[in-house]
């Protein structure tokens, strides 16, 4: 209370001092795990220096629920939320209802990852600013790698020939349940995101290329989801064809797998004091396709961005610029280990002091692969759920790879018909 | 979005208008006057969403800008662009859902039903524990859909889950089953869960028809030493067919606009998509708010014919009294 009180005595003093006028915003900050509390310390700290009052609005941890929500907001025209926490796939659907921060960012805006800042361009326009980066990472047990003299797979052909020996070695130990290869099958977003990251380590294109040309129908492509169809059975549960990424944490983290393809986010969970295989844990990025191909990892993360609708939108392009900042991502990173967008930070020693294997990511993130969400726009969806289910059809043994690429190309081109707004 | 079924039917005044008298005039005055605040009601809360849902059908509208839309007639149902068929009506996947839905549908109403039975016919014998048995069997129906959906979920996991566990250790099958991963199983899966929640509903409603059987038949049927199964499906049966035809339609109307329990299940995997998954998925990830609506408009034709069909074929009413 004696707190607040004194808060409210310096926001007035502020006050009387700038002679501003004090305004209260709403933000949308998601609230999975430490989120909150990290976001509301940054935004408390930003109220504090200028004397405004912020409000921070709960939302859906879903990522797909959030979007429905946001637009239900934002097609209503109303201004209740006045800074937007959205995915860097969302930019695309919700660029008109969204403030040009160009005039504000546009100087800045060059110190962040460049992917990040291209996901956050709609059409020229600057609507949004990355907040924090995330890419798939491969996770594997060092512990084994070591017990059968295994380096870190390169390409996925040594993945699948390390996962198979593991496999076979602990399953002869006694291990019936024990399995090479874990990652994100179910018909959903993150089968996307899985899907893209076997395609473009093939040099498979990104489903849609630069210039809103559909590409998917390639031979790359379609051998980069028979070797993935070729896992379903032998070193991947068939249950993966239902996983997300909580399901394939479960069954790496009970220490039933050598392998991991996931989120940054799974990495302090898997060191967490309640691990049975803290310690035993590494990451590096996914394998490349051939010797041809190249590492990538789809990139993923929040931006923030301010809504049209806002009455204030000039102090919410100002906490935008403020929680975006390099002293705001700094410390992010070193409580709530969020990686950074801005590149400089990843050579920072207090982030390296907090949170070692940040410095290995920059690499990671500047290569990362975007998907398609910009240039497809409002459609990006339906191109995901296109392609998603097209994958979903050649792991569950349904269709050939390269009839289902067939098929997939048809609908995408359907759905492109006058171009893709 | 949910085909809200709206048309119960308001007993029209029947009586010849050239025999109207005063009295009758007035009684029917009366009878409008206490029918209105229903008519009002179910005007606004399903007349008006089923009109803008129908309406809306008729639109190219976009979730992203509900007040900006163009008049398309059918396009959203059927439309020919240069020589090529589009619209709902040819699109495989919709007409997939529409199988899924049937299907699922038909199966699980009909295990339900028969499972329902044997319940009820249970709890109506008089044995020790009764009451408490009526109100455990309700505890699977009392849980809210997801919660138990999220719950099977995790039970039916291929790796931790108890049911594989439980099927290994009793040496049933030899490796984990992939229920609600594989596309063979995963419609099996839903129909066994929604098998596990529902049949309490069933087997309420046949107990409360049961118990209104009269027992004098029974009594008759058990001096002429007639076997009890021949009194099953000679007395019971027919006695309670226009309770059992009701809550049949009862279900088939929710199961045919299931949505909850798959998408948990299996969220928008096409194998498993009912109707309503598909126009939700129309309506909120694509923002189709007009192909969203046309799904939506489909959905309740389809059900509404499905439903005079049922009732053609068992030649009840639901203007009549069942119980």
């Amino acid at each position: 209370m004696s707190r607040s009180l004194a808060s409210l005595g310096f926001a007035a003093g502020l006050l009387v001092s700038t002679g501003a006028w004090a305004v209260e915003l709403s933000i949308s900050c998601s609230a999975l795990g430490k989120e909150y509390e990290i976001c509301k310390q940054g935004v408390d700290a930003w109220a504090q220096r200028t004397g405004n009052t912020v409000k921070i609005v709960s939302t859906p941890n879903s990522a797909t629920e959030r979007l429905a929500l946001f637009q239900q907001l934002l097609a209503a025209g109303a201004g209740d939320i006045d800074v937007f926490q959205i995915d860097v796939v969302s930019t695309g659907t919700l660029a008109q209802h969204l403030l040009d921060l160009s005039s504000k960012a546009q100087g800045s805006i060059g110190d962040h990852l460049p992917a990040m800042a291209e996901t956050s361009r709609v059409g020229g326009k600057l609507v949004a600013v990355p907040w924090f980066a995330d890419a798939g990472l491969l996770y594997y047990r060092q512990d084994l790698l070591d017990k059968y003299k295994r380096p870190v797979p390169q390409t996925w052909a040594d993945l699948t020939e390390t996962a198979r020996l593991i496999q076979e070695g602990e399953r002869k130990e006694g291990r019936g349940d024990f399995w090479g290869y874990v990652w994100q099958g179910r018909a959903y977003e993150g089968l996307a995101t899985n899907a893209l990251e076997w395609v473009a380590s093939y040099n498979g294109g990104t489903i849609v290329d630069d210039k809103g040309e559909v590409t998917i129908e390639n031979p790359k492509a379609a051998e980069a989801l028979k070797l993935a169809a070729g896992w379903v059975g032998t070193i991947t549960p068939e249950g993966v064809l239902n996983y997300t990424e909580e399901e394939s944490r479960g069954v790496f983290q009970a220490g039933n797998a050598v392998f991991m393809r996931n989120w940054p986010y799974a990495w302090a969970l898997a060191q967490g004091a309640d691990s049975t295989i803290k310690g035993k844990v590494g990451i590096a990025p996914l394998p490349k396709g051939g010797p041809d191909g190249h590492h990538a990892g789809t990139l993923g993360g929040q931006l923030l961005a301010v809504s049209k609708y806002s009455k204030n939108a000039d102090a919410a392009t100002d906490l935008v610029m403020y929680l975006t900042g390099e002293d705001e991502q700094k410390r992010r990173a070193v409580q709530g280990s969020f990686n950074p967008t801005i590149v400089s930070l990843y050579s920072d020693s207090d982030i390296a002091k907090a949170n070692p294997f940040i410095g290995d990511l920059v690499d990671v993130f500047t290569n990362a692969v975007a998907r398609p969400a910009t240039v497809t726009g409002q459609n990006y969806n339906k191109v995901s759920t296109e392609f998603f289910n097209a994958v979903h059809q050649v792991l569950s043994k349904r269709a050939e790879a390269a009839q289902a690429l067939n098929r997939l190309d048809r609908d995408l081109k359907r759905i492109k018909r006058n171009g893709w707004e | 979005m949910s085909g809200a079924i709206a048309g119960t039917g308001v007993p029209a005044p029947s009586l010849v208008r050239a025999r109207r008298s005063s009295l009758t005039r007035s009684r029917i005055r009366a009878a409008w006057l206490f029918i209105a605040p229903t008519l009002v009601i179910l005007t606004l809360i399903a007349g008006w969403p089923l009109a803008r849902t129908i309406w809306f059908s008729f639109t190219d509208a976009s979730l992203n800008s509900l007040d900006d839309y163009d008049f398309i007639g059918f396009e959203n149902y059927l439309a020919n662009y240069d020589g090529e068929w589009l619209g709902l009506l040819t699109e495989p996947d919709w007409w997939h859902s529409v199988w899924n839905t049937v299907w699922f549908t038909a199966i699980s109403v009909s295990i339900e039903t028969v499972l329902g039975i044997v319940v009820a016919l249970i709890l109506n014998a008089a044995f020790p524990g009764r009451g408490l048995m009526r109100a455990v069997i309700l505890i699977p129906w009392a849980i809210p859909t997801v919660v138990s959906a999220r719950m099977w979920n995790w039970m039916l996991h291929d790796q931790f889950g108890v049911i594989n566990d439980m099927l290994l250790r009793l040496g049933l099958i030899a490796a984990p089953i992939t229920w609600t991963a594989n596309p063979d199983t995963a419609l099996w899966t839903v129909v066994m869960v929604d098998v596990w929640k529902t049949t309490p509903f069933m087997a309420l409603l046949i107990l409360a028809a049961l118990q209104m059987l009269p027992g004098d038949i029974y009594e008759a049927a058990r001096v002429d030493g007639v076997h009890p199964v021949r009194v099953f499906f000679r007395v019971t049966l027919p006695l309670i067919k226009p309770a059992l035809l009701v809550a049949v339609i009862f279900r088939a109307l929710d199961s045919l606009r299931v949505f909850d329990l798959i998408y948990v299940l299996t969220a928008n995997s096409r194998d498993t998509a009912s109707m309503s998954v598909y126009a939700r998925q129309q309506l909120v990830d694509f923002q189709e708010v007009g192909l969203g609506s046309a799904a939506s408009t489909l959905i309740f034709l389809i059900i509404a014919l499905l439903i005079v069909i049922t009732l053609a074929l068992g030649r009840v009413r639901l203007g009549e009294d069942p119980r």
